[in-house]
């Protein structure tokens, strides 16, 4: 089916912007989608946008959607974008403002029937034990020296001051603490920002969720990820930056205004602003963008150590009793340095995600021991009236999508619209109906973040499995949410 | 006279656009708007006050940057702002007082927290009727 004429079917799950789509693409566009949804994209601007991204400069192969893409600014969220490291760009459009926003996952060995009449309870707990809400403060409040350590430890500097434990760094993509990382390429504002919001959760689509396990796929490589049964309950913790992520990203798209011009670069969009990888100017985001993600490595971190507190605390079983071992953590706003092969020919590539997870398969070296027969666990957080997911990278995604997936649900209403549609308190009351106890901050951010203003989680990741590019491994349903 | 400014629909985010009889009204109310996102803007006093410069290197980029500057100093500072007066504006530089109060959570009922304005679609528009601008943000 011609799509407006302008998208040309690859086959049911793949859609291609041609190159000859906008005078200045230097590869052609694709989305993931399927037909129904692909109708939601196209009136939206999220399309022109992915036409866009193709115009920086070393775009290799295709400028990438992912199923739950939808309009951002510059990027359209859902995006991959692969630059070459010799001669390309790097764009702190590509990554986002919430620098390594992520998603980290707990097991239990509590089953829901132990959990339901606790769940008030447990919820209060985690909603007083983790800081959350615009501009929410946290109990760690850190000088800028000892910031500078959380910029080039991540998870570690958290993990060696007690909040957690050191198998947790082996089951953080880049073991919680990347690599580059120089806290002298961060603006003392960034730093002002992130001084006092450590272990923080923020507002917005942030959130803590109880959740149960429902539905399991594949049950070896579940059980692997210590997923072991129906009704089993896990911990999901969806959260990034914070302030300090905001103002990097801010100061970054900022200068980059003048250094589009100095090395002479055509955007359609002063959003996209870039740098080549290799300039100065495009190695100090690169430094600065690392110590974001480290930050947010930190954050989550931190985070954990108090959510495992509020279970010890609600359930007075100990940490083994428990069995809240993490399962992993991605990020999903990111540029990281990969390898891949093109044409048969090995190139090192800057890979930009923004709402976008990496889906790395079974082997890669990146994958932790425990999960090297099955490959890297993918989380996807849904909504908090739906599911979350539980996925596995794929060899797919290396050969398609440089080694992702995607994110989220991916909005399809906007804020205002939910709010309109929605009052918070109608919200809440709806969640409780199907058994969802809430407890939230701020009743409007309630009513934004409501499920009619989201795809279906669902269908988003089918079409991921579907195409290959990542594998459903379980279904989560959540019994409790904490938001800002 | 149109609004002081209305709030524009978009899926992931927000946005506001702003009018007034010259720039410096526009700029003036465009911080408003961003400011009536996050609080109701009547609940905030104007006991405490900053005076704000920005440099940018057009018009456009020095609207975003007056707007990324106030949620630094809210964030910062923790103070809400509701009044702006915008005593210098050209096309590289920007000089303001902003009257507003330390955030109280027992009287700011928060609305949405923004966490910065982008460069997308960003528009400053001088007419002989008055001035129109608008911005994105990220919340």
């Amino acid at each position: 089916m011609a799509r407006s004429g302008i998208l040309k079917k690859i086959d049911d799950y793949r859609w291609e912007i041609p190159q000859s789509y906008k005078a200045g693409m230097r590869v052609p566009g694709l989305i993931y989608a399927d037909e129904e949804m692909l109708g939601h994209i196209e009136k939206e601007e999220a399309m022109e946008q992915v036409a866009n991204v193709a115009f920086l400069p070393g775009i290799v192969f295709r400028s990438l959607a992912m199923p739950d893409i939808h309009w951002g600014y510059g990027f359209p969220i859902g995006g991959v974008a692969a630059t070459k490291v010799s001669d390309g760009v790097i764009s702190p459009g590509g990554v986002g403002f919430d620098i390594n926003c992520g998603v980290r996952l707990l097991r239990t060995n509590l089953d829901e029937g132990e959990v339901r009449p606790k769940i008030e309870e447990l919820v209060n707990s985690l909603y007083s034990n983790v800081p959350s809400g615009v501009g929410s403060e946290g109990k760690l409040r850190l000088k800028e020296q000892e910031i500078n350590k959380v910029l080039v430890e991540g998870a570690r500097w958290a993990v060696e001051r007690g909040y957690g434990e050191a198998r947790d760094l082996k089951v953080t993509e880049e073991n919680g603490s990347m690599r580059g990382a120089d806290p002298r390429q961060v603006s003392v504002k960034a730093k002002q920002r992130g001084g006092p919001q450590l272990g923080t959760l923020g507002a917005g689509n942030h959130f803590l969720e109880v959740d149960v396990v429902e539905e399991i796929y594949e049950p070896k490589t579940a059980s692997t990820m210590g997923i072991d049964r129906q009704g089993q309950v896990m911990l999901l913790i969806h959260t990034g930056s914070r302030g300090f992520g905001h103002q990097v990203c801010d100061d970054y798209v900022r200068s980059m205004g003048q250094t589009v011009v100095k090395y002479d670069i055509k955007l359609p969009d002063r959003q996209l602003a870039c740098a080549p990888v290799k300039s100065p100017e495009g190695q100090d985001y690169f430094a600065a963008m690392a110590c974001a993600a480290n930050y947010a490595w930190a954050n989550r971190q931190c985070i954990a150590h108090w959510v495992r507190e509020s279970f010890r605390q609600v359930f007075g079983q100990s940490r083994r009793e428990l069995g809240m071992e993490m399962i992993y953590d991605v990020a999903h706003n990111i540029a990281k340095m990969e390898e891949y092969e093109i044409q048969g020919k090995k190139l090192a590539l800057c890979i930009h995600r923004k709402g976008a997870t990496r889906a790395f398969p079974a082997g890669h070296p990146a994958v932790p021991d425990i999960y090297k027969d099955i490959g890297q666990p993918v989380l996807i957080p849904g909504d908090m009236g739906r599911y979350s997911y539980v996925l596995v990278g794929t060899d797919r995604a290396m050969q398609d999508t440089f080694g992702s997936t995607c994110h989220g649900a991916g909005r399809m209403q906007s804020r205002s619209a939910a709010k309109r549609a929605l009052r918070g308190s109608d919200v809440a009351r709806r969640l409780a109906a199907r058994g969802i106890t809430v407890r939230a901050g701020s009743m409007a951010s309630l009513a934004e973040e409501a499920s009619e203003a989201y795809k279906d989680v669902a269908k988003v990741v089918e079409i991921t499995h579907r195409a290959g590019i990542s594998r459903k491994v379980a279904k989560l349903r959540p019994i409790g949410v904490v938001k800002g | 006279m149109k609004n002081e400014f209305e709030i524009i629909d978009h899926t992931a985010d927000v946005g506001i656009a702003a009018y007034g009889v010259d720039l410096k009204e526009a700029f003036a109310n465009a911080a408003r708007g961003m400011f009536s996102l996050m609080v109701d803007l009547d609940s905030v006093g104007d006991t405490v006050h900053r005076a704000v410069e920005v440099r940018a290197d057009n018009r456009e980029d020095l609207l975003v940057a007056w707007l990324n500057e106030l949620i630094y100093l809210c964030e910062v500072e923790n103070v809400l702002f509701s009044r702006f007066e915008v005593n210098e504006l050209t096309d590289r530089k920007l000089g303001a007082i902003c009257f507003g109060e330390k955030i109280d959570p027992k009287r700011h009922q928060m609305k949405i927290g923004v966490k910065a304005t982008t460069y997308h679609k960003v528009r400053v528009e001088e007419g002989k009727g008055g001035c129109r601008v608008q911005v994105l943000f990220d919340i």
